[in-house]
């Protein structure tokens, strides 16, 4: 398939294979992710969405298979937060928030990746760290007055309603300024107006910071309004790759995923 | 009755006003061994704070630090060298720990991971006894035991030089830990080990540096108790003590676990000297774990440490 723009994918998943025991969660997926476009993973519960996602942040090696980043090929033993070095950051479906700290830590252990000064430099050159944190500091103030969430700027996470937290959480993924943000579910369990602002945020990030996402979304509405290309799993298999329309009216999709069609 | 009243809520006082120097020094000698509790207790928030887990084996890690100094000075080791092969011991096995335990462990529930430390402090207590035996041994670093007078206080010497030892690691650990990121990535992986390695941290990086710094910790603990009452299996159980210290500061506070000593070390001496005599003595053995349960009641999170809030 040729890119959007006629580009090297930015990321491809070549023929991965992962199973848990007898269970297999993915059976030769191939997936190109195009620079600038808009990615949805869809399917049904258990198609391997979330396996998908966590085999190209490094959480799962795959028994099988390749994953090319940035036109460099994944070492076998290559632990997540290396892959976070090479510029993939992600959100999780359940957000996955550090508790017990404010918004704005939150997002500032998202600048982890861009803060130079190590352990012991920090201990020994005390100005320099602090000037470190100023610039930090800054950028992370820029993704909070992006999305929005200035008045929550020091509240601990734990007492935010749910889709701040999501909202958060996207925050802290942006703040690495990553080429590739794989999103979980970012709409689970929003009401539709946060789902538009959310969509806003989603379609701004690539459009303004130029940063490729691949997201899962289980809202087809959604799905059909913001993504380029949407990618179908059914049972760990790929059955569809294209354009939103054209696997919306997918006969295989449309029996695996919204089911047989009744006319 | 009211004479029995009296003699508790009135004369300790009048006795304190009576004789400020010495009330100043059972308050000093107090906040001294506090200084020793806060040394430990900070073993176990240095560990708390960067993996979640509440470190069961950090009082035998003072015992196990203890033994082999002492171990390597018997087989004729000068003291320098056996002092830096210890800290090498206790590298080496924060790094044995993060490899075996740890790693496998990533994401489980840190209840897990307490009993995988209860595992380890019966696993450093049996290699300790095996390697270096199970008695009595004295350690002698050197550090005068005799008295100073100062404006007209006794004071040990041994302590004073403990304390300002403790006073100068607690600092540094406190300054680095609390600020710039190296305290937030501390948090990040306490909070969550998987979303803490999403945003780039390395937990096996922050893993092994904190149990060896909570390892080297250990060790000046255990020098200091090791050198006051000899170094013996009931050193673990100093631990013991650390814990209303915990109660009291927070377990994610290193300003709580220093605060949290001194307030139980000199309320035990004080509470010892002006109220032993009416409520009868070894108010000391006591003291910290009554004031332990107030604070459980009152303020279960300590004087520091976060308020924990579960959404329902």
């Amino acid at each position: 398939m040729v890119g959007m723009n006629g580009s090297q994918p930015i990321l491809q998943v070549e023929d991965v294979e992962l199973s848990f025991g007898a269970v297999q969660a993915l059976i030769g997926v191939s997936v190109d992710v195009y620079r600038g476009e808009i990615l949805a993973i869809i399917g049904p519960n258990g198609a391997g969405k979330t396996s998908l996602l966590n085999v190209i942040n490094g959480f799962y090696r795959p028994q099988h298979g390749r994953i090319v980043f940035l036109e460099k090929e994944r070492p076998k033993h290559f632990r997540p937060y290396q892959v976070a070095r090479q510029g993939i950051a992600r959100t999780f479906q359940n957000v996955a928030l550090f508790k017990g700290m404010s918004t704005l830590d939150n997002i500032m252990t998202g600048r982890t990746l861009h803060t130079r000064t190590s352990f012991l430099s920090q201990a020994l050159y005390w100005g320099r760290a602090l000037r470190e944190e100023e610039v930090q500091r800054r950028r992370v103030e820029e993704v909070i007055d992006f999305l929005e969430i200035e008045s929550i700027r020091k509240t601990p996470v734990g007492r935010l309603p749910y889709g701040l937290q999501k909202r958060v959480e996207l925050g802290r993924a942006l703040a690495a300024e990553p080429e590739l943000l794989l999103l979980d579910e970012p709409m689970a369990g929003m009401n539709v107006e946060e789902k538009e602002d959310m969509s806003r945020f989603i379609l701004d990030i690539r459009d303004e910071f130029g940063v490729t996402c691949v997201l899962i979304e289980h809202d087809m509405g959604v799905v059909m309004d913001i993504s380029d290309r949407v990618v179908v799993l059914d049972y760990g298999r790929k059955i569809a790759d294209g354009p939103p329309h054209d696997v919306r009216t997918n006969r295989e999709v449309i029996e695996a995923y919204l089911g047989v069609a009744h006319e | 009755m009211s004479e029995w009243l009296t003699a508790i809520f009135i004369s300790p006082f009048l006795d304190m006003a009576s004789g400020p120097i010495f009330f100043a020094e059972v308050v000093i000698s107090g906040l001294l061994a506090g200084v020793m509790y806060s040394m430990v207790a900070l073993g176990f928030v240095l560990i708390f704070k960067a993996s979640g887990v509440f470190n069961f084996s950090q009082g035998v890690m003072v015992l196990f630090a203890a033994l082999t100094l002492v171990g390597l000075m018997e087989r004729g080791v000068p003291l320098w060298l056996a002092l830096l092969l210890t800290v090498a011991v206790m590298i080496t096995l924060a790094y044995a720990i993060e490899r075996v335990m740890l790693r496998q462990l990533v994401n489980q529930d840190p209840f897990t991971l307490l009993m995988a430390t209860i595992g380890l402090n019966f696993f450093l207590e049996g290699t300790g006894e095996l390697l270096w035996g199970s008695n009595v041994k004295k350690l002698d670093v050197g550090i005068p035991e005799d008295s100073l007078e100062v404006a007209g206080m006794l004071l040990n010497k041994f302590d004073l030089i403990a304390a300002v030892i403790a006073a100068v690691l607690v600092t540094v650990l406190a300054v680095l830990s609390q600020k710039t990121k190296i305290g937030r990535a501390l948090r990040a992986v306490a909070d969550d080990h998987q979303a803490a390695t999403a945003v780039g941290i390395p937990l096996t990086t922050i893993w092994v540096t904190v149990w060896a710094v909570s390892g080297i910790v250990a060790l000046v603990a255990g020098i200091m108790w090791g050198a006051k009452s000899g170094v013996q299996f009931s050193l673990s159980l100093i631990a013991l003590k650390a814990l209303p210290v915990l109660i009291l500061g927070g377990l994610t506070s290193i300003p709580g676990a220093i605060v949290g000593g001194l307030i139980i070390g000199v309320g035990e001496k004080v509470a010892e000297v002006y109220w032993g005599p009416v409520l009868g003595g070894a108010i000391e053995n006591w003291f910290a774990y009554v004031l332990a349960m107030v604070f459980l009641m009152f303020r279960p999170h300590g004087l520091f440490g976060e308020e924990i809030i579960e959404r329902v």
